[in-house]
């Protein structure tokens, strides 16, 4: 178990890169918080695997460091990290049997047999696999296959790191929510520092402690599932976190007051004179309806999702998203919104910007 | 749920079984039929029953063509199945290299059997040749046409030359198939390379490699044209393998009739042999799956 440091890191595939656009990962430092559970998160593409690959040390950075514990392991291979990884597609030893493929990571660190047979016993309990642990791993299915992988990732008891690439992506729903706790429990359990790399929010914000959000190539913010809701630090965590995402509502601000298209609003903050690309970020469930009151907005749609209702309604042309609650009537009248003063925030060019005590 | 029973559908069939008794079958009859008569000449033909069949049985002759052959089969299996997927495993697996060296492998291959025999009779000659001149020079003594090792040995390094491409290219496709992921994960495992081989690479290229054994088995025990423009089954009978014998008895002997016992024999002989090799490999399969 360890700390583990990403000191300006950066990587691009491209041998010579020229611009920042050249790096699937761009400049980034942080440090991972020895025994917490991360999830990072971020669509396809955006940087999340390059990130994982380097810190288990299958992809070497084009530049900067990353420490263990204070010790340089930049160069390192992935057996002398020390880190168990299991990736998104079940990779599994074909002609081993199960009992096999878990004692294998053992086997080759030369463990005793009788600590091995011990572990293997309690790895096959855990992921529900003891009556196949005879069988060849050829046959299974692809879920069984992929207990297999995350049983060969948690079988070593003094890895560094537990990393996890979108591990549950070819398994059965309800499958997927008993191995996430599961996960979880044996995070509590052995305190491993685990980052889990996955494009669902749900997954993010169910498994981990902390979600670093990833956009681009670049980590935009990492907080707790709480701080990502209420503050997003930028618009792209707005959008990606929440269901339906932030609305972003184009603005001009001056100190505390923000006009949308000729209608003014009262902030709760100053935020002086922003110049470029300004908008409001408010999320749907800190939009109200009202009868008169705020910005007049045409509802389009209002699709009952069970235990609140969607609004999709028209705000000077563009969309914006209402969460309004159950038992709420929505009436015909209902024909202007305001929001939730504590829940508006300023971004420009993209990122949030803190204001000044107004 | 009933089917609906439309007899005419056969005529559908039809082509395709003219097909084949044009291509296949009546060929293949008339070999039948010579196995089972003689013949003094003048076209004129007598019953003769399973006699041919017996007499080959008994001849010695039959079976050392058959011994050299199974060892001629065995030796190139043994060195071009290890070879081609170490060749494979060697390739670059990426990028222009690999292209080059996909194209370089295949050479071979496009060769026409005759010319491969042409060149290597020709490449082995100490007086002209540059093996055989090179060996001669260093003071080896080789000489194809009268040493019977010397003669298997340019055989069987001719084939290997010729056909390990084959083997290396199918090896290489399997090899190919495996997903990064499977290597990464046997990085984390720290699996040693043998246990990459052994239990990564080694049973991905299974399927591969089953094909690549049955082809290279029958194709080797049918070889006829390269041997024969090199050695001419020769020195003696040392390298008359079966088809160069058989060939001997139909066309330099005449004597359609065994030979036509002897071609059966020799066809049913290929089509058991890959048959229980099929059949094995498949029950393997099936039995780890």
């Amino acid at each position: 178990m360890a700390k583990i440091t990403l000191d300006n890191l950066a990587h691009s595939y491209l041998s010579n890169p020229t611009g920042e656009d050249d790096f699937a990962l761009k400049e980034l430092n942080h440090v991972w918080t020895d025994g917490e559970a991360y999830a990072l998160l971020g669509s396809s593409g955006c940087g999340k695997s390059t990130l994982l690959n380097i810190i288990s040390g299958l992809l070497h950075p084009s530049q900067g460091r990353i420490l263990f514990d204070d010790k340089d392991v930049t160069q390192a291979t992935t057996a002398a990290r020390n880190i168990a990884q299991v990736f998104q597609f079940p990779v599994v030893y074909d002609t081993m049997t199960v009992r096999d493929n878990l004692a294998f990571p053992l086997r080759n660190r030369g463990e005793d047999p009788g600590y091995i047979a011990e572990r293997v016993q309690k790895i096959a309990q855990m992921i529900g696999m003891e009556d196949v642990l005879n069988r060849r791993a050829r046959g299974l299915t692809a879920d069984a296959k992929q207990k297999i992988s995350l049983g060969r990732g948690m079988v070593r008891e003094d890895v560094n790191a537990l990393l996890f690439d979108e591990p549950l992506t070819v398994i059965d729903p309800h499958m997927k929510w008993e191995l996430r706790t599961q996960l979880k429990s044996l995070h509590h359990e052995f305190g491993h520092t685990m980052i889990y790399v996955t494009h669902d929010q749900t997954e993010a914000l169910t498994f981990a402690d902390k979600v670093v959000v990833m956009y681009d190539g670049r980590v935009v913010q990492i907080g707790t599932p709480q701080e990502l809701f209420e503050r997003p630090e930028h618009t792209f965590v707005g959008y990606f976190i929440g269901s339906p995402g932030m609305n972003v509502i184009p603005a001009e601000i001056s100190g505390t007051q923000a006009v949308v298209n000729g209608t003014a609003l009262t902030l709760q903050q100053n935020y002086g004179a922003p110049t470029g690309n300004v908008a409001l970020g408010v999320r749907p469930e800190f939009v109200s309806l009202t009868k008169g009151n705020g910005l007049p907005v045409k509802v389009r749609r209002v699709e009952d999702v069970g235990r609140n209702k969607i609004v999709r309604a028209d705000l000077f042309g563009k969309e914006i998203n209402i969460v309004s609650p159950e038992g709420q009537e929505i009436s015909p009248d209902m024909n202007h919104i305001t929001f939730a003063p504590d829940h508006v925030n300023v971004y420009v060019n993209d990122w949030r910007q803190q204001g000044a005590v107004a | 749920m009933n089917k609906t029973v439309n007899q005419k559908a056969w005529f559908l069939v039809l082509p395709v079984l003219l097909l084949v008794a044009f291509s296949a079958v009546i060929p293949l009859m008339t070999v039948v039929n010579y196995s089972v008569q003689d013949t003094f000449g003048q076209n004129q033909f007598f019953w003769a029953g399973l006699e041919w069949f017996e007499e080959m049985l008994d001849s010695d002759r039959m079976w050392t063509a058959l011994g050299r052959q199974l060892m001629f089969s065995g030796i190139i299996l043994a060195i071009e199945v290890p070879l081609g997927i170490f060749v494979a495993l060697n390739m670059p697996k990426s990028g222009f290299w690999s292209s080059f060296c996909l194209v370089l492998m295949s050479l071979p291959l496009l060769i026409p059997w005759n010319v491969v025999g042409t060149i290597w009779q020709i490449f082995g000659r100490v007086d002209i040749g540059l093996l055989g001149h090179t060996l001669d020079a260093l003071g080896i003594s080789y000489n194809y046409t009268q040493d019977t090792i010397a003669a298997w040995a340019t055989i069987v390094v001719m084939d290997v030359w010729h056909w390990t491409s084959l083997v290396a290219l199918l090896a290489f496709a399997g090899l190919k198939s495996i997903p990064d992921a499977y290597y990464q994960a046997a990085k984390i495992d720290q699996a040693s390379r043998w246990a990459v081989f052994r239990f990564i690479e080694l049973p991905k290229m299974a399927g591969v490699l089953m094909i690549a054994i049955l082809l290279r088995f029958m194709d080797s025990f049918m070889i006829y044209t390269e041997p024969f423009v090199v050695t001419g089954g020769g020195p003696g009978n040392a390298t008359t393998l079966l088809s160069i014998d058989l060939v001997k008895m139909a066309l330099g002997q005449f004597d359609l009739g065994p030979a036509a016992a002897f071609s059966l024999m020799y066809f049913l002989v290929i089509l058991l042999i890959s048959w229980v090799f099929y059949t094995v490999m498949t029950t393997i399969d099936a039995k780890e799956g």
